[in-house]
């Protein structure tokens, strides 16, 4: 119970809440790191996966993106990130941090984008051949808008395993609430620790919840059930796809 | 390709003195998994069977095991560290908390996915319910449950290094040291042999699926026939 | 065999109810077919006999004993149960699928084992399926695997819930047929489901018509369903060609033919003639000793003095005892003669068949 009061002390403590270490400046830090790296991953994977989707060729190579993003342990990929960048590129730990989520980012997006597109019913898409549209109108059209609760599900995944590893940087000299943990942890101050810790589990959760409510907007509804789930992070793999 | 570059980033005579450091860490990540995926089965088993018998209940079970899932891992190690301290227990309770959603949620939809007219029938032949459910719908949903297994082990042997910074850490113990070193070869060693232990741990799982359910394989033969 | 009285259904605490008062007796060794639009609890009415679906209120009798106060799945074991999909274990070969209920009930393996083989030579399987998957067998296959795994204890009662509906129709013939060789040999109660009249009148030795909520309108033989069908949800539901339905269900042997023109071998062609004009046929038919041995007509007479020295025609179409009239009609309708002969075993001659004749067994 004390150390749960300490933590409580801790992150009610107005003196944590302004200047550089406050836990304003970790929060932003934590969040602009994560949103850059998911945006960036974006900007690569999504059409990547779209056209793999789309064209039907490169399923190789999605199959096995996703398949080594399950493998790869984000503290792996920061591991030799850090160590490799070192020197290369300015400041000490944000850079090897922003590469890491960047890259740790790419496969669920670029997954599902595929999946998202490939599972579009095949007659649809030969009936919209049929009347006359073009293969970027098929994909902007009827494509995307199908698969696009897929593709928000694996944003979702992206961003909240971006969020947690954004955390894990901090051993790295990274930015963000992590800050708080490893100090914490180091200088032997466990209600700070632990304040981070309450802080990023808040944060990946809402990330969480932010992503699901994007998602279900996005879901079609089916007369019977509602809205339909689409799978997300931990998803349930079928034999044929796992 | 490059080899200068290659052989500036990985020191191979600082592999070849760690060989025995690597072994005995190798045993002590297969371990933590092992241990995390068999205590999470044990757990969500019966969680699973429950929540596919009492339908209301799977939103409350896997919202609750979603947000263990959902918590960054070094935060919820930091969390138990009051209680359970710098320990194996710290840790497993940790992995195994993260294994429950994605086995839950597989148990869940290989039972739901047996086809209900096998259900039915085996009911009108006599089946009791215990016996619908161990000799038909479990090994029904065992390619499922197998996959759920599979991932929840590769996930797990990911998550295993992330437990070096409580002092555990399995082969994450070569990653944290290489950057703590700024080291690559010590954090590449680790993180290849991660990658390597999960791919070898899903292959393995895999024969031990196909060993299990040859009705699968018949079916398949014959979609390709 | 199997008794319902004032059976009800109600699914739900408010609602129509599914079955409402249903009381019918099944005899044993006999095939009922239940049949109705969809909604006519014609399948609650069948589960309820197993307790797949518990009554409401009323009791069902299965061989002397109350089915509500046994243990529903002791209940089951006894009672073979085939469904249109089937259901068969895909995890589990054709032999162990066929073995389910003996294991259940505990035979030993030497007796499950003789029992496959019987099945397997009873249904005419291939042995070669046995240790197949049902993922690797055809669907008429399949269907057959079903019926013998039904029979595997050898059960007084079978409940079949529309067992050939899933396979296409020449499948369902033969499967229809071989399920009639079957029943002919076992005798089985069965109670029989299905949305399809045509099936009902060719298997069924009652038929049981339902209307939604479960209401029996009529609950007969086919033959008489059809003619005289109880109402005009019956005449309805039986459909078009009543007639020549029911026609399906007569044998000729069940009529009396007519004799027809016929002349002995040793008559005179003047007598023969004079056959043929009374008749007006154009045509005699050539008896000796009862055996049919073809037809003569004016030109093939010509210039000879008795019968016999013609060579009689044969007949291109016979219709025998067992045939059913409307095979006999068939064989009018195709005739040059409008005429069908009718013999039995060993070319002995009966008689003839007129579309009079038969017009008249349509209309009674």
């Amino acid at each position: 119970m004390d150390f749960a009061l300490d933590t409580f002390r801790w992150l009610t403590d107005p003196t944590n809440h302004s200047g550089p270490n406050g836990i304003p400046v970790r929060l932003w830090e934590h969040v602009q790191v994560s949103f850059l790296a998911l945006f960036l991953a974006t900007l690569l994977a999504l059409p990547i996966g779209l056209l793999i989707g789309h064209t039907g060729r490169g399923e190789f190579f999605a199959v096995s993106v996703a398949n080594i993003g399950r493998a790869l342990p984000s503290f792996g990929i920061l591991g030799i990130v850090f160590p490799l960048t070192l020197g290369v590129l300015p400041g000490f730990g944000y850079y090897p941090t922003l590469i890491a989520l960047f890259l740790l980012a790419i496969p669920p997006i670029l997954t599902n984008a595929y999946v998202g597109v490939q599972n579009v019913d095949r007659e649809t898409v030969e009936a919209a051949r049929g009347m006359g549209m073009s293969g970027r109108q098929v994909l902007a059209k009827l494509e995307v808008p199908l698969a696009a609760p897929l593709i928000v599900a694996g944003l979702r995944t992206s961003a909240v395993a971006v969020v947690a590893t954004a955390t894990l940087g901090a051993v790295a000299a990274g930015p963000g609430l992590g800050r708080f943990i490893i100090d914490g942890f180091v200088t032997r101050n466990l209600a700070k620790a632990a304040g981070g810790a309450v802080l990023v589990a808040v944060l990946a959760i809402l990330t969480e919840l932010a992503f699901g409510l994007l998602e279900r907007s996005l879901t079609p509804r089916t007369s019977s059930q509602g809205r339909r789930r689409t799978p997300r992070a931990g998803g349930i793999a079928t034999p044929e796809t796992a | 390709m490059n080899q200068p570059v290659i052989g500036a980033i990985l020191d191979w005579d600082w592999v070849g003195r760690q060989l025995d450091t690597i072994g005995v860490q190798l045993v002590e990540h297969v371990q933590l998994t092992a241990i995390a995926v068999g205590v999470g089965f044990v757990i969500s088993f019966p969680l699973a069977v429950f929540a596919y018998r009492h339908k209301r209940f799977y939103a409350p079970i896997t919202w609750v095991t979603g947000v263990l899932y959902t918590i960054p891992s070094l935060a919820l190690f930091i969390l138990l560290i009051p209680y359970t301290g710098l320990s194996t227990a710290t840790a497993e309770i940790g992995l195994v908390s993260y294994t429950l959603l994605i086995l839950i949620r597989n148990i869940v939809a290989g039972l739901r996915a047996v086809p209900a007219d096998v259900k039915e029938a085996a009911e009108g032949m006599g089946y009791t319910r215990r016996q619908i459910l161990w000799s038909v719908e479990l090994p029904l949903a065992l390619p499922v449950i197998m996959a759920g297994v599979r991932i929840a082990t590769v996930t797990t042997i990911g998550l295993v290094t992330v437990t070096a910074l409580i002092g555990k850490g399995g082969l994450g113990f070569f990653i944290l040291r290489g950057l703590r070193d700024f080291f690559p070869t010590a954090s590449i060693v680790g993180a290849v042999l991660s990658v390597a232990l999960a791919v070898v741990a899903d292959g393995l799982l895999l024969l031990v699926q196909r060993f299990l359910t040859p009705w699968a394989r018949a079916v398949k033969v014959r979609a390709f026939a | 065999m199997i008794s319902l009285q004032h059976v009800s259904k109600r699914f739900g605490s408010d609602g129509a109810p599914a079955v409402a008062d249903l009381s019918m007796e099944i005899e044993e060794g006999e095939t009922v077919v239940l049949v109705g639009p969809s909604g006519c609890g014609k399948t609650t009415t069948m589960k309820m006999i197993n307790r797949l679906i518990e009554p409401t209120s009323g009791s069902i009798v299965v061989n002397g004993t109350d089915v509500l106060r046994q243990d529903p799945v002791q209940l089951r074991r006894g009672i073979g149960y085939v469904i249109q999909s089937i259901g068969l274990l895909p995890h589990r070969t054709i032999a162990e699928n066929m073995a389910t209920v003996p294991r259940l009930v505990g035979w030993d393996d030497a007796r499950i084992h003789k029992r496959v083989e019987e099945l397997t030579a009873i249904l005419e399987l291939d042995q070669e399926l046995l240790h197949r998957y049902p993922g690797e067998l055809s669907g008429g296959q399949r269907q057959r695997v079903g019926v013998a795994r039904a029979l595997a204890v050898d059960p007084p009662v079978m409940l079949m819930d529309e067992p050939f509906g899933a396979v296409d129709p020449i499948v369902r013939g033969r499967l229809q047929e071989q399920f009639l060789d079957i029943q002919e040999r076992l005798k089985k109660t069965v109670v029989f489901v299905t949305h399809d009249i045509d099936e009902a009148i060719k298997i069924a030795d009652r038929i049981a018509i339902l209307n939604k909520g479960g209401v029996i309108e009529q609950y007969a033989p086919p033959e008489e369903i059809l003619r005289d069908p109880a109402n005009d949800f019956v005449e309805r539901f039986v459909g078009s060609e009543r007639g020549l339905k029911r026609l399906a269900l007569i044998k000729v042997s069940e009529i009396e033919v007519e004799e027809g023109p016929v002349v002995g071998p040793s008559a005179s062609v003047e007598e023969a003639i004079r056959t043929i004009e009374k008749h007006d046929l154009g045509w005699a038919s050539v008896v000796e000793d009862g055996e049919l041995l073809g037809w003569v007509d004016g030109a093939v007479l010509e210039g000879r003095r008795e019968v016999g020295e013609a060579t009689p025609r044969r007949f291109s179409a016979y219709v025998t005892a067992d045939s059913s009239l409307r095979q006999a009609l068939d064989s009018i309708v195709t005739s040059r003669t409008q005429v069908a002969v009718v013999v039995s075993e060993g070319q002995r001659y009966l008689g003839i068949l007129t579309l009079e004749r038969i017009s008249r067994e349509i209309v009674s």
